[in-house]
């Protein structure tokens, strides 16, 4: 949980806070601090913005699907379990 | 406190029966990821499909006593990272996860100092998000080449969480991390890849 002074935070330090704000691990006065912040500052709110982007575009990456023999395998495996 | 059901627990009761189907629609749904994250810890493809394997044997051999208080897939992804942990430990291979909040790079800051002036205020702002280009194939393919160049630890972490969508606390279990340690982690991995994502958005 972060703490901090509720004074203005210069941009650098909103940056670094970036992961709390997200994974909600703000105290209430930080929080404020935060968002009172990014009201007034377009350009944290787009730094803030390209971070949720990341996320999103991370989201849409799939594992490669497991190769034919290998998943065969694996179920092969099953059955051989059963048996014993 | 009650838990949230496990979304596989139809899944899971139909293994305990001995279905062939849930087993492999199991395989179907975690394979992928429970390969792509031995892959962090074992030298070769080939080697974390040996740990991928020993995990659905274990899974096997110790569902009937799998009581369901962790979920499932957080269950499976941790059986995965302790054998594919020792499998590497035996291959001789630094663990990337021995030393956990220090992987040499302390003093990075999300952002370059430079695009700051003297106060903290920016001197190089980021630019607003092109909605309409993140849909692009080749973005999610910078995105996914700036996750494979993080280091090991950052790497599982931004996998986890933003890949494969565990929540913090199922990310910390299967790694076996503090909360806070885990956000760095995660904090870390965020800015490396958004300053990927940044550079590409703004070449182009």
């Amino acid at each position: 949980m972060s703490t901090t002074a509720t004074r203005d935070l210069p941009c650098q330090q909103i940056v670094e806070l970036v992961t709390d704000y997200l994974e909600g691990a703000m105290d209430a006065p930080l929080l404020a601090s935060f968002e009172a912040h990014l009201a007034g500052c377009p350009h944290c709110t787009h730094y803030l913005e390209q971070i949720e982007a990341t996320i999103r575009v991370a989201g849409t990456i799939t594992a490669e699907d497991l190769v034919p023999e290998f998943r065969a395998g694996l179920l092969e495996a099953f059955h051989e379990f059963r048996q014993h | 406190m009650s838990l949230p059901p496990d979304e596989d627990a139809p899944l899971l009761d139909a293994l305990r029966a001995g279905d062939e189907r849930a087993f492999a629609a199991l395989v179907d749904k975690y394979g992928p990821s429970l390969l792509r994250l031995a892959q962090l810890y074992v030298s070769s493809r080939a080697v974390a499909e040996e740990v991928v394997q020993e995990t659905w044997l274990a899974v096997l051999t110790g569902i009937e006593r799998f009581e369901g208080r962790s979920s499932l897939k957080t269950w499976l992804f941790r059986i995965l990272t302790n054998k594919a942990k020792t499998r590497g430990q035996r291959e001789g291979r630094t663990l990337p996860f021995s030393s956990l909040a220090s992987d040499g790079d302390e003093d990075q800051t999300a952002v370059a100092v430079e695009r700051f002036a003297r106060g903290g205020a920016w001197a190089t702002p980021p630019r607003g998000v092109p909605e309409e280009r993140l849909l692009a194939g080749e973005t999610r393919a910078r995105v996914e080449q700036a996750i494979s160049a993080l280091p090991p630890n950052q790497r599982a972490v931004i996998t986890l969480r933003d890949v494969d969508g565990l929540s913090a606390e199922e990310a910390c279990n299967v790694l076996g991390l503090s909360e806070t340690n885990q956000r760095v982690l995660l904090h870390r991995a965020r800015a490396k890849v958004r300053t990927a994502l940044e550079r590409y958005l703004e070449d182009a």
